[in-house]
C-alpha cells in the first residue's frame, strides 16, 4: 500500500473568483441595457424638442445665383451629400467633375424653403453646391406669411392704400405695419361675424327646422298644431333672414374697405403677385432683424400656434382646437374609466370568491391590455356609435334623421372607446394596490365592529388610493396618445365646431373633435407636401409630450399629497 | 386551588384547579372544536373566563392559542374553509348562533394585534373610528371618547397637543396603546390581545403590562402570550395549551408553581416551548 501524501489544493485566492460567481458579466450587461434605455429616451428627446423649438425661430434669407444663371431665394433648411447620376456629373465642369469624383462621387445639396407656391408649385427646391455661382443676403428681401398660399418670400414692388401708391422707401416699413395691423383686426372681425354670428344664425335656423320637422312627425302635416308651429317658423326665419342680412352687409363692408389695402409684391425673379395686405399674417425683412425683433416673431409665432385654429390644410396656424380635443378626451377617459375600473377592481380583490372563475376573469382583462388598439376602435364605432348612439337618434333626435347626432363618431363614443381600452391598466394596478393593504389593518377595523364595506370605505380604499391613482396615471398616459381608434370613433382633421359653445346645453359630446396625436399623423402623411408639414410635426409631437407630461405631473403630485397623508413614517 | 390535582401525563383531559361554571363567568368556551378545511386546529376545549379578571393564554408557538382568542370574536371567519364545533357564550349567547350579529359582536370585544395597527388617520380619527362606524357624529361625544380613552390607555399626556397629526408618526409603544385606546372606545365588554408585546421594546413592554393592570376589574380580559413572565406579571388566571388543547387552567399562581400536569410544569420550567 503506497501511503499518499496529502493532496489537498490550497484554498484559491480571492481575487480569483469565478468571473460567472461574481455576477459581474450580468452586472455590465444590466448596466448596459439601462445605459442603452436611456440613451434612446434621451435622444429622442432632444431631436424632438430641439427640432420643436427651433422651428418658429426666423432664419436667414440666402439668394443664390445658379450655373444656368437663374435665382433662387429662400431659408436654408438642411444640408446633405447624395450621389449625383452619371449623367449629371458628365455635364459638369472639370473642375466639379474632379471634385465630386475625389469624394467618392458624392456631392453636397441644401435644400431652401421657396415659398411662393402660387408662382412655382412647389416650396421647397434642392439646390445643389455645384451650381452654385454666388450667395447674397440681400437686406430688403421680406418673408411674408399669408392667409392662404403658405409664405411669399421676395420684395415689395409697390403699396396702394385707397387711391395713394407709395414704392418701397423710408417709412414704408412703419406705415406698412400701422395698416396692417388695422386689415388683420378687420380680417379677424370679418371672421367673427361669419364664424360666430352666422353661423349662431344658422344654428337657430336648423332649430326652427328641426321644431318644425318634429311639430310634423308628432302631428302631421295638416293638424292645427303643425300650422300654428309653421306660423311662428315662418316668422322667426324672417327675422333670423333679415338679421343675417345684415351681419352680410357688414362683413360685406369690411372686406371692401380690405381690398383698397394692396401690395404688389415681386419675386427673386421679378413674377409678380399682387396681394390683400388682410391676407398677410405677418411679414419681415429676413436678413435685417435684431436679436430683439427675432424673438418677437418667434413667440407671436408659438402665440398663434397654442391659440389660433389651423390653416392651409393644418400646415400652418395653430392647434388650439386639437389642444381642447385631447385635454377633454383625456378628461372624459378618466371620468368615465376610474370608477368603472376601480369598481370592478375591488369586486375583484375583495367581494369574489378566489377560484378558477375570478382566475378566468382576471386573465382576461390582462390579455384585453394586449389587444391591438384599432380593435377597440371599431368595437367603439361597432357598439356605441351605430348601436347605442343609433338608439339614441331614433329615440330622441329622430327629427334630425337621416343626419346622425349620436350615432356616428364623436368626443363621447371616443372617450368611452379609449376608457375600455384603458380599463384593464386600472383593474390590475387596483387590484394590485388593494392586495398590498396589509391585513393587519383590515383585521384592526373588522375588530372595531366595521362590517366589510366600511372597512373598504374607510380603510383600504383610502390606503390603496396613491397606488390606485398611480394606474389611473398610466391609463391616462396610454390613452392620451392613442390615436388608432380614434381616427374610427370621432376624431377629424378639421372640426368645425369645438365640443363646447353658447348653445344650449353648452356641452355638445356628440360632435367630432380634432386630437394632437391625429394631428401630427395628419399633419406629417396626409398633407399636399410632407417637408412643409414636418416642422409642424415636431412642434406638434412636442406639444403633445408637454401635455401628457403635464397631465401625469398634477396627477402625480395629487398623489404625492395623499401618499403624505396615508403613510407617513412607520415608527 | 381549592381541589386537590394528581400530576397527570395524560393530555386529552384538561387539568381544572376550579370548577367549570363558577360565578362571574364572562365567556363560557363549551367543547370547542376547530378545523381548517380537514385540518384540526383545536380539541374539545372547555373553559369559563371569569368577568373582569386577566385570564392568560400560554403555550408554545403553533399551539393554537391566537387561533382560540381569535375565536372568541370570530375573526377567524374571513378565513375560508373554516369549521367550528361546541359553543362559545358570551353571557350565555352562543356567538355562534345563526341571529348572532357578528358585527355587534365584535363591537362588545374590543381586539388589540400583535404589531400595532393603527390607521392611516389621525390619532384623534383612530380612536373614534369604532363610534363613527356605528354612525356617532357628535362632536361632543367624538371629543369626550377621544379624552376618556386615551386617558383609560395612558396615552392621553403624551399625545393630548397632537391629536390632529397622523397615528404613524408615533412611536410603537405609542401605537399599540393607541389600539388598546381604540379597542375600549366602543365600551365593549371583554378586551382581547393577541400577543400584544412581542413587537415592542422592554420599556413599551412595561407600560402596556401596566395598562393591563389598570384596565383589570374595568373589562375581562383575553390576553395570549409567548411570554410566561409576562403571564405571571399580569394575569389572574392562565390556561396553558400544547397542539389544540386546553391542558391546564387555573389561577395563574397555581399554574405557575404547582402545575397539575406533567406538560405545564415542563413548560413552565422553560423545559420545552
Amino acid at each position: 500500500m503506497k501511503s499518499s501524501k496529502k493532496t489537498v489544493k490550497p484554498v484559491a485566492r480571492l481575487n480569483q473568483t469565478n468571473l460567472a460567481a461574481r455576477g459581474e458579466p450580468a452586472l455590465w450587461t444590466m448596466g448596459g441595457t439601462l445605459v442603452l434605455g436611456v440613451l434612446m429616451i434621451v435622444s429622442f428627446l432632444i431631436l424632438i424638442v430641439w427640432n420643436g423649438i427651433t422651428t418658429f425661430y426666423p432664419g436667414k434669407i440666402e439668394t443664390v445665383i445658379l450655373a444656368d444663371s437663374s435665382l433662387v431665394a429662400g431659408e436654408q433648411r438642411r444640408s446633405e451629400t447624395y450621389k449625383p447620376t452619371k449623367e449629371v456629373v458628365d455635364s459638369l465642369d472639370r473642375k466639379d467633375r474632379e471634385r465630386i469624383v475625389e469624394n467618392n462621387g458624392f456631392a453636397k445639396r441644401t435644400l431652401y424653403k421657396i415659398g411662393n407656391y402660387d408662382l412655382y408649385n412647389e416650396d421647397f427646391k434642392w439646390v445643389d453646391e455645384f451650381e452654385i455661382k454666388q450667395k447674397s443676403e440681400p437686406e430688403d428681401i421680406m418673408y411674408f406669411e399669408r392667409v392662404e398660399w403658405g409664405p411669399f418670400i421676395g420684395f415689395i414692388e409697390k403699396v396702394e392704400f385707397g387711391d395713394q401708391t407709395r414704392l418701397p422707401g423710408t417709412g414704408l416699413q412703419e406705415l406698412l405695419k400701422d395698416q396692417h395691423q388695422k386689415a388683420v383686426a378687420r380680417r379677424s372681425a370679418i371672421g367673427e361675424i361669419e364664424k360666430k354670428k352666422i353661423s349662431d344664425i344658422n344654428y337657430d335656423l336648423e332649430e326652427e327646422r328641426l321644431n318644425l320637422k318634429k311639430a310634423e312627425l308628432n302631428n302631421g302635416l295638416n293638424s292645427a298644431k303643425f300650422l300654428k308651429v309653421k306660423q311662428i317658423y315662418e316668422t322667426k326665419v324672417s327675422a333670423l333672414k333679415a338679421r343675417y342680412h345684415t351681419l352680410q352687409a357688414e362683413a360685406e363692408k369690411l372686406k371692401q374697405e380690405n381690398s383698397q389695402y394692396r401690395l404688389t409684391l415681386k419675386d427673386i425673379s421679378g413674377q409678380q403677385k399682387d396681394l390683400l395686405l388682410s391676407d398677410i399674417v405677418r411679414f419681415y425683412r429676413a436678413n435685417d432683424l435684431s436679436l430683439f425683433q427675432k424673438l418677437g416673431i418667434y413667440f407671436s409665432r408659438w402665440a398663434e400656434f397654442l391659440s389660433a385654429e389651423p390653416r392651409e390644410a393644418n400646415t400652418e396656424g395653430g392647434v388650439m382646437p386639437a389642444i381642447f380635443g385631447t385635454l377633454t378626451m383625456t378628461l372624459l377617459l378618466v371620468i368615465a374609466v376610474a370608477p368603472f375600473g376601480v369598481v370592478a377592481a375591488l369586486y375583484l380583490r375583495e367581494y369574489a370568491k378566489q377560484g378558477y372563475l375570478v382566475s378566468i376573469v382576471r386573465i382576461c382583462v390582462n390579455n384585453l391590455a394586449g389587444v391591438p388598439s384599432i380593435v377597440y376602435g371599431v368595437f367603439g364605432l361597432g357598439f356605441f356609435a351605430y348601436t347605442i348612439g343609433g338608439s339614441i337618434d331614433a329615440l330622441f333626435y329622430s327629427e334630425k334623421l337621416p343626419n346622425p347626432t349620436f350615432g356616428t363618431g364623436g368626443l363621447l363614443w371616443a372617450s368611452l372607446t379609449l376608457a375600455l381600452l384603458t380599463v384593464p391598466v386600472v383593474i390590475v394596478a387596483t387590484e394590485e394596490a388593494l392586495a398590498a393593504v396589509p391585513q393587519s389593518l383590515r383585521e384592526g377595523s373588522l375588530a372595531c365592529g366595521a362590517s366589510k364595506w366600511q372597512t373598504i370605505k374607510n380603510i383600504v380604499v383610502p390606503k390603496a388610493l396613491p397606488g390606485i391613482l398611480t394606474g389611473l396615471i398610466l391609463a391616462m398616459a396610454r390613452g392620451a396618445g392613442e390615436v388608432a381608434p380614434l381616427m374610427l370613433v370621432g376624431v377629424v382633421k378639421m372640426a368645425p365646431e369645438l365640443p363646447f359653445d353658447g348653445h344650449f346645453p353648452f356641452v355638445h359630446l356628440e360632435r367630432s373633435f380634432m386630437h394632437l396625436g391625429f394631428h401630427i399623423f395628419d399633419v406629417g402623411f396626409q398633407s399636399r407636401n410632407a417637408e412643409a408639414g414636418k416642422p409642424m410635426v415636431f412642434v406638434t409631437t412636442l406639444l403633445l409630450i408637454f401635455l401628457v407630461a403635464m397631465m401625469n405631473a398634477v396627477a402625480i403630485f395629487i398623489r404625492n399629497r395623499l401618499n403624505r397623508r396615508f403613510s407617513a413614517g412607520h415608527f | 386551588m381549592n381541589t386537590h390535582v394528581e400530576i397527570d401525563s395524560d393530555l386529552t383531559e384538561t387539568v381544572y384547579h376550579f370548577q367549570k361554571g363558577t360565578d362571574g363567568t364572562a365567556i363560557d368556551i363549551d367543547k370547542f372544536s376547530l378545523w381548517y378545511g380537514e385540518k384540526q386546529a383545536l380539541f374539545d376545549n372547555s373553559i369559563d373566563i371569569q368577568r373582569g379578571l386577566v385570564t392568560a393564554l400560554i403555550g408554545p408557538s403553533g399551539c393554537g392559542k391566537s387561533t382560540l382568542l381569535r375565536s372568541l370574536n370570530r375573526m377567524n371567519d374571513l378565513i375560508e374553509g373554516l369549521k367550528t364545533g361546541g359553543r362559545i357564550c358570551l353571557n350565555k349567547q352562543n356567538i355562534f348562533d345563526k341571529n348572532v350579529d357578528v358585527i355587534s359582536l365584535r363591537k362588545r370585544m374590543g381586539m388589540v394585534f400583535q404589531k400595532p395597527n393603527p390607521f392611516p388617520m389621525s390619532i384623534a380619527e383612530n380612536v373614534t373610528y369604532p363610534l363613527k362606524v356605528d354612525g356617532v357624529r357628535n362632536r361632543n361625544v367624538l371629543a369626550e371618547t377621544v379624552e376618556r380613552t386615551l386617558k383609560g390607555a395612558a396615552l392621553w399626556d403624551e399625545v393630548k397637543d397632537r391629536l390632529k397629526e397622523n397615528a404613524l408618526g408615533l412611536s410603537g409603544g405609542q401605537q399599540q396603546r393607541l389600539c388598546i385606546a381604540r379597542a375600549i372606545a366602543a365600551e365593549p365588554d371583554v378586551l382581547l390581545m393577541d400577543e400584544p408585546c412581542s413587537a415592542l421594546d422592554p420599556l413599551a413592554t412595561i407600560k402596556i403590562e401596566d395598562l393591563i393592570n389598570e384596565l383589570r376589574g374595568k373589562y375581562t380580559i383575553v390576553i395570549v402570550t409567548h411570554n410566561m413572565q409576562q403571564a405571571a406579571r399580569v394575569s389572574d388566571n392562565t390556561a396553558f395549551m400544547y397542539i389544540g388543547k386546553i391542558i391546564e387552567y387555573g389561577k395563574t399562581q397555581t399554574i405557575f408553581t404547582k402545575p397539575g400536569s406533567k406538560k405545564t410544569q415542563d413548560y413552565v420550567t422553560g423545559r420545552f416551548g
